[in-house]
């Protein structure tokens, strides 16, 4: 890993990935799940729960990096709304390498050029 | 919007999850993981684990069982109809794996009013059967005015 060294994953989440999620999670707010609830609150419809997406950008990390023992920390920003049956692009994006060998990451999300994860900052261990 | 900040502080008993290997394995396929050792035991075994590997994300799992109950006290008040999750942040330390018994606890960190919604930021802590901090987590939940 240097700096300026990017990553990439695409998804696109079906139209029941939220209720397969809300199962796996345990997160069952009807805003991912039930149509008629989400618009009842003023959402367009069902969205994506966020951390689903936060794990798609731990993922673009984990894959990156042959596995998961080296990605020590992730933090992120949700903004907007992910919606299903629409590709999630996650980028990534080296900062800075120490000469420890310890590694900072930028991130974030995109769904039809919106952002939908911003500021997302990995810590990578040695 | 005014929000009650009484609960800043407040720090809740303990809360155990046994981590289940058929529960890593709907997790993983539920996020598009298909590392082998979060899917299967030969493969995790052969890499040195004792059993399937849970993806750091898990944490929302395990973590998150021991928080659904906080954001359900009835002080709290969440709104959830008007809920959304704003910010995340997670530190992890050893992998965890199917079998692990995970004890975390939850401390409400902050309640604050900005630009008319409120902000509720939750920290846990998930601590392995050896005492290890396998997890800590930063939790910000953004709660919109009702309409």
């Amino acid at each position: 890993m240097k700096p300026g060294d990017e990553l990439e994953l695409r998804v696109t989440p079906d139209r029941y990935l939220t209720v397969r999620y809300a199962g796996a999670s345990g997160d069952f707010n009807p805003i991912h799940i039930d149509e008629e609830f989400a618009r009842q609150v003023g959402l367009p419809g069902r969205i994506l729960h966020g951390l689903w997406t936060m794990a798609q950008v731990a993922r673009a990390h984990t894959e990156a990096l042959g596995g998961p023992a080296r990605l020590e920390r992730l933090s992120v920003q949700f903004r907007g709304m992910g919606v299903m049956e629409h590709e999630v692009l996650v980028t990534g994006r080296v900062r800075e390498v120490g000469a420890d060998g310890r590694a900072v990451v930028d991130s974030e999300a995109r769904q039809d050029g919106r952002r939908i994860v911003r500021n997302g900052v990995a810590e990578i261990r040695a | 919007m005014s929000v009650d900040t009484s609960a800043i502080g407040r720090t809740y008993p303990p809360s155990l999850y046994a981590v289940g290997r058929e529960k890593v394995r709907e997790y993983a396929h539920a996020v598009g993981e298909t590392e082998p050792i979060y899917l299967d035991v030969e493969a995790a075994r052969a890499a040195g684990f004792a059993d399937v590997v849970a993806p750091p994300m898990f944490a929302v799992v395990y973590a998150g069982s021991a928080l659904a109950p906080v954001m359900f006290d009835p002080e709290l008040a969440l709104d959830f109809a008007h809920l959304v999750h704003g910010e995340q942040e997670f530190r992890w330390g050893p992998l965890v794996v199917a079998g692990d018994e995970i004890e975390t606890t939850v401390t409400v960190r902050d309640i604050h009013e900005r630009g008319g919604l409120g902000f509720y930021v939750f920290a846990t802590e998930s601590r392995n059967q050896a005492g290890e901090l396998v997890c800590s987590g930063t939790w910000t939940d953004i709660v919109r005015p009702a309409q």
